[in-house]
């Protein structure tokens, strides 16, 4: 028996370590080589493993071609952007939604869930072309555009609203406060963790979208990260350190604020689960 | 008579601000989102030129053009083939990781900040690593298994393989994510379920069939629902991965790659509009079917 137990704990770390070199032989993959020349990286006699010296000449190679600066500043503000309303608009309606009672909510509610149950491709055309006719294409508003509002958000902020207790909201009526106030002081303040898992999704989102910057910023200096990327790849397909190390500049950022924030990115995650 | 006026008033303010905090959703959700969908399905009774230009009215053109073009059922039958890899594979891999971290385990949030780490990659970054092992020349797989003495393989360009490479970079993507998922539902399971059914004298695996899976359905089913969403909806990878000249572009491209060839590429909105109907019609009727399937085998207790 004790036997057992000890070689089913063996296995176990054994199935997560083996899991584990999976899923960072990418990461290191993509480190070593953008350290490499071209040569090196394409050698295959020896196969070399580790770079002989650790360049950095596909870093300022990839660097003169893109302005990672301006990337990074494009998709640092498509996020906030992205977050603050998401985070606005999402928990006011949330709060509509789960706490009061008034003609048309569940009217509007279905819109909500129908929303949520169409694949967003079926947007984009119309979208682009509304953005077009405002003349904003190649603008920071074009790639916020479709995250003004956020159905899947509101549906997470109205779960959270319901589960709150109806005293807290009886006390504060009891007390003076007009809805309003309510809201504002008693109840919002309540969501937060559910505030903070919508603005993690959003942004996690946010970041790793890539066909609405495709479409919709097409000049190099609006783009965020992953339309440049895309767009580098079409130029230099054979260039590997370079493509490797504009992916590592790439994913740095947010893998760091990840390894930070890690407990808060998991529980968001857990909480929102949703649609990604 | 005070007491009606004091209801009445109450529900007239409930009206007001109720309307008031959903203005900004509504209006959003409505410019966004509802008239949009009406606007495809407008555009897709429309042939468009590129440029924008030329916007011809053809009726039901589309649709049957749609219906006789083998490259749009071969692209679904290929989005069908990517899901059915995807998705069964990064639910079960998924699984069995969240149930090995539930127990008594060393390192808890290590190993989990390392398996959820792709999902915190950018995906055009993530599909141009993988493109880079898969290479069939220099790429570090190939030279993998010729070091134990198996032959290259065509990752990306053979026709046979090449949906199974992308739907490999998907699961690999994605598998944290879902581990996540069940890692959380995993911890709403009582203990003493475990220990009475140690008592009794089941082992692991009967304990994992007799407690864990049915406790876990509804974990299962919203992951199954929206990851055969996100599956039928796969684009990045096979946009960043495979190249136009690639031989085996026809057999991977997905509905949602042809959508954006036809719209954005070609500029033929209008036949783009026309596939995205097809692809949103295939969406409800799997989940549908998966809604109705679900009281078979998903537990509410």
């Amino acid at each position: 028996m004790d036997k057992d137990r000890k070689f089913k704990s063996v296995l176990q770390y054994f199935v997560l370590a083996a899991g584990s070199v999976v899923m960072l032989v990418p990461f290191l993959w993509m480190i070593l080589t953008a350290f490499k020349t071209a040569s090196e990286a394409t050698q295959m006699n020896p196969f070399i493993i580790f770079p002989s010296v650790w360049r950095k000449d596909a870093f300022l190679s990839v660097m003169s071609k893109m302005n990672f600066l301006r990337l990074y500043y494009n998709t640092l503000v498509l996020i906030i952007e992205r977050v603050v309303c998401a985070v606005l608009t999402a928990t006011m309606a949330g709060y509509a939604f789960g706490r009061l009672h008034f003609k048309g909510k569940n009217l509007a509610f279905s819109l909500v869930l129908f929303q949520m149950m169409v694949p967003s491709q079926i947007f984009i055309i119309p979208q682009y072309l509304m953005v077009g006719r405002l003349g904003l294409l190649n603008t920071s508003f074009g790639l916020l555009f479709p995250g003004l509002v956020t159905a899947f958000g509101t549906f997470l902020l109205r779960q959270a609203y319901m589960g709150l207790p109806a005293s807290l909201e009886e006390a504060a009526r009891l007390d003076g406060c007009n809805i309003g106030q309510a809201f504002l002081y008693v109840m919002a303040p309540l969501t937060k963790s559910s505030m903070v898992a919508l603005g993690i999704f959003t942004a996690l989102f946010a970041f790793k979208e890539l066909m609405w910057p495709l479409v919709v910023n097409t000049e190099q200096n609006t783009m965020p990260l992953s339309a440049a990327l895309a767009k580098l790849q079409g130029q230099f397909v054979t260039n590997y350190p370079e493509l490797m190390a504009a992916s590592l500049l790439a994913c740095i950022p947010m893998v760091i604020i990840y390894l930070i924030f890690q407990k808060q990115f998991i529980e968001g995650i857990a909480t929102s689960g949703g649609k990604l | 008579m005070n007491r009606e006026k004091t209801v009445s008033r109450r529900e007239k303010s409930e009206f007001l601000w109720g309307w008031l905090f959903l203005l900004p959703t509504m209006t959003g959700l409505i410019i966004l989102n509802i008239i949009p969908i009406f606007q495809t399905i407008y555009q897709s009774f429309f042939k468009t030129g590129a440029f924008g230009k030329g916007n011809v009215f053809i009726g039901l053109g589309n649709y049957s053009k749609l219906l006789q073009d083998g490259t749009v059922w071969q692209a679904l039958w290929n989005t069908f083939k990517y899901a059915l890899v995807e998705v069964p594979f990064s639910i079960a891999i998924a699984l069995v990781l969240a149930v090995i971290l539930n127990g008594k385990i060393k390192g808890r949030s290590i190993w989990r900040t390392i398996y959820f780490l792709p999902m915190v990659a950018a995906p055009a970054a993530v599909a141009m690593v993988w493109r880079w092992l898969y290479n069939s020349e220099f790429g570090l797989i190939n030279h993998l298994l010729n070091r134990i003495g198996l032959s290259s393989v065509n990752w990306i360009s053979d026709p046979g393989i090449a949906y199974i490479s992308v739907a490999i970079v998907g699961i690999w993507s994605v598998i944290g994510y879902n581990m996540v998922l069940f890692f959380a539902g995993l911890q709403e399971i009582p203990r003493d379920y475990y220990e009475a059914a140690e008592i009794d004298g089941a082992g692991g695996v009967k304990q994992f069939f007799y407690i864990t899976l049915p406790l876990i359905s509804p974990t299962m089913f919203f992951v199954t629902v929206t990851r055969v969403i996100g599956a039928m909806q796969v684009f990045d990878s096979i946009y960043m991965m495979m190249e136009k000249s690639n031989p085996a572009l026809v057999k991977t491209q997905s509905l949602v790659y042809l959508f954006y060839k036809y719209s954005f590429v070609e500029g033929n909105k209008g036949y783009g509009s026309a596939i995205v109907m097809l692809l949103l019609l295939v969406i409800l009727l799997i989940t549908v079917i998966q809604l109705l399937c679900q009281k078979k085998w998903v537990n509410y207790n």
